[in-house]
């Protein structure tokens, strides 16, 4: 597995963050969930056609803990700032739930450095009637992971890789950076619906179909906002289909970028 | 000792089987459960048992703030102080306390204890607390800015209480054009700050620093002893000696007969307390950011929420008293000596006691507790009881 992408901290201004990099061609940023960071094996797939950059976000893991770090804003003029440090253009930025989130906020603010922008069962919005079945906050760790699948047997890998014991402080530094960002409030901002009309890059939103976090209903409300937004839909998929259905979520991705590369 | 009436005021009806089958009596037993007609009763019966306390010489009746949940029916603790004002005509009146980061405006907290202390001339104690997690699932306030706001909101009222107004406050988590509260505190320059908490160590360092009196919330009396020590060495290190004033010691106490009796009577009231209305899971109890990583990992290695305990257990810990009357004096001044207190905060009604037990109880106390611990002071050095 070390040979197929390394590992580099940068710092942008004080504050420094861990950096997974693999494979090779259009840069596509992966903008990790609650969970934390890990070089998944859909990355690994997507390495083969693109050059992966997963960033730790900051108040994750090894990354540092800043102490401007407040809100999902500021990770959002982060990782501008980070995408300048690092000189990156023509970016195909991708997020899953908070990742995406966050993804939303960057597009929102700036599309100057982005080719394109995936928006994997993400959280930002409110939508009545959509509300969240389980509360990730006031179950068990191993229920809120199990509640991420459509099938919760799918689950042991993911609840072996966060719930280890051996990781239990990352586990801790990662829930409180997620409460910072979206306990209050609830995993969305009240003022972004109002400006997705500026995200003018082609946009791909990839649900899970039985996502129990941000139900369907959440992807029809970005489709709704953002200009010409596309939406695919996977079956029998929780709120992670990267992990769940990794095959179909990466097929998602390659045919919308081919597609988005074929037209310019 | 001084000797404090501290009612949690519970909801005594509710449905236990149900918080057993939900896990909990906070955040989500549904408010179905609350009978009004039932509840206003409860009401008059604590408030009663509250000037019984002052009537009975208590040297003060406690109140606190808790939120969505059948242990206690206070959510805006002000209400039942300003009920009792006039009624308690001289004991203090000790809000232990308000949640200060749950609300979006300090001064308001600084206005309503102003009030009281207007109301009592002075005889208003002034508590200030984090809340515990459940209060931040309830809120909604986020508990990763506790801390901070906890701090923040303190300083302004302090500044709102001793500097005269208008002034302009501008912090990271609350901003004013005009800080200029009326009224003014009776007391000067403002009523006694206690701290309670549940031994957070950062809390008891600046608690001690402040000079506040710091409270310790239920927890085993070798645990009390631990932080009280922890109060007096850093204390010292401020520079000045702490006293056993600034300590007290939140107990429950219940005085039968005999031992025996005593312990048949209190049992299935004092068990649904810890076993019940005190039970929630740890998410509930400790949302994430609420503490730093290294408390978080130490209370959840304890496993503290999920444990049943019994009578037996609470009292052999020395969370409790229970006992005839020799017993519970005896009890009471050895903990006194081992953790150097000279302050009980005493539950008097607990869980699902029955409002004439919970008098029985109050009077045996009055009776045959305070008049002969009334003038001791801890006898050992607490250094040396502490080690």
């Amino acid at each position: 597995m070390a040979a197929e992408f390394s590992t580099s901290v940068v710092a942008v201004r004080d504050c420094r963050i861990r950096l997974m990099r693999g494979g090779a061609g259009d840069p596509l940023i992966y903008l990790h969930g609650a969970s934390g960071a890990a070089w998944l094996p859909f990355l690994q797939k997507l390495a083969s056609k693109y050059e992966v950059i997963a960033p730790e976000h900051p108040g994750f893991g090894e990354s540092d803990t800043p102490d401007w770090l407040d809100t999902i804003h500021d990770l959002a003029y982060f990782y501008l700032d980070l995408f300048a440090a690092l000189k990156l253009d023509r970016i195909n930025l991708v997020g899953n739930s908070l990742g995406g989130f966050i993804a939303t906020e960057i597009a929102v603010r700036s599309t100057q450095r982005l080719a394109s922008l995936t928006l994997c069962d993400a959280a930002g919005l409110f939508v009545d009637g959509a509300v969240a079945e389980i509360d990730p906050f006031l179950v068990s760790d191993e229920a809120r992971l199990r509640a991420f699948f459509y099938d919760p047997k799918r689950a042991e890998a993911m609840i072996a890789r966060v719930l280890d014991p051996k990781h239990e402080e990352t586990a801790l530094k990662n829930q409180a950076t997620v409460a910072k960002l979206v306990w209050q409030p609830r995993s969305h901002d009240p003022h972004l619906a109002k400006w997705l009309h500026r995200i003018d890059v082609p946009t791909l939103l990839v649900w899970g179909d039985h996502d129990r976090l941000f139900p369907l209903q959440h992807a029809q409300a970005f489709a709704k906002a953002i200009p010409g937004a596309k939406l695919v839909v996977i079956p029998k998929c929780g709120h992670v289909p990267q992990i769940e259905k990794p095959e179909e979520f990466v097929a998602a991705l390659d045919d919308f970028l081919a597609a988005r590369k074929k037209a310019a | 000792m001084r000797f404090f009436n501290f009612h949690l005021m519970p909801y005594a009806h509710a449905d236990l089987d149900e918080i057993g089958r939900l896990g909990s009596a906070w955040v989500t037993y549904p408010n179905s459960h609350y009978d009004p007609e039932k509840g206003a009763e409860l009401y008059h019966d604590y408030l009663d048992q509250m000037e019984f306390a002052d009537q009975l010489g208590f040297d003060g009746v406690c109140l606190n703030e808790h939120h969505q949940t059948a242990y206690g029916l206070m959510p805006i603790p002000g209400v039942i102080a300003g009920a009792l004002a006039r009624g308690v005509k001289r004991a203090k009146i000790a809000i232990l306390g308000r949640a200060l980061p749950l609300t979006n405006n300090p001064l308001n907290v600084a206005e309503e204890y102003a009030m009281l202390d207007n109301l009592t001339r002075g005889r208003l104690i002034a508590g200030f607390v984090r809340g515990i997690g459940a209060e931040y699932h309830s809120s909604g306030v986020n508990p990763a800015a506790s801390q901070e706001r906890f701090a923040e909101a303190h300083d302004l009222i302090v500044r709102a209480w001793t500097k005269p107004g208008p002034f302009a406050f501008a912090g990271k988590h609350y901003q004013f054009r005009y800080v200029n509260p009326w009224p003014r505190p009776y007391q000067s320059p403002h009523p006694p700050i206690w701290i309670p908490s549940q031994g957070s160590s950062s809390t008891i360092r600046w608690a001690a620093r402040m000079r506040y009196t710091y409270c310790q919330t239920l927890s085993p009396i070798a645990a009390v002893a631990r932080f009280f020590q922890l109060y007096r060495d850093e204390a010292e290190k401020a520079g000045y000696e702490a006293t056993p004033d600034q300590l007290a010691w939140s107990n429950t106490i219940y005085v039968g007969e005999t031992d025996k009796k005593a312990l048949r009577e209190a049992r299935p009231h004092l068990e649904a307390l810890v076993n019940y209305f005190l039970k929630m899971p740890m998410q509930m109890l400790l949302p994430p950011g609420y503490t730093d990583v290294a408390s978080m990992k130490r209370v959840r290695a304890v496993k503290v929420t999920g444990k049943t305990q019994s009578i037996e257990e609470l009292m052999a810990a020395g969370v409790v008293i229970v006992g005839g009357p020799e017993t519970v004096r005896q009890k009471l001044a050895e903990y006194q000596d081992l953790a150097g207190f000279n302050t009980s905060l005493t539950k008097t009604q607990f869980g699902t006691l029955p409002n004439e037990m919970a008098r029985a109880n109050m009077t045996a106390i009055a009776e045959e507790i305070i008049p002969r611990l009334r003038d001791r002071a801890p006898q050992r050095a607490p250094k040396q009881a502490a080690e």
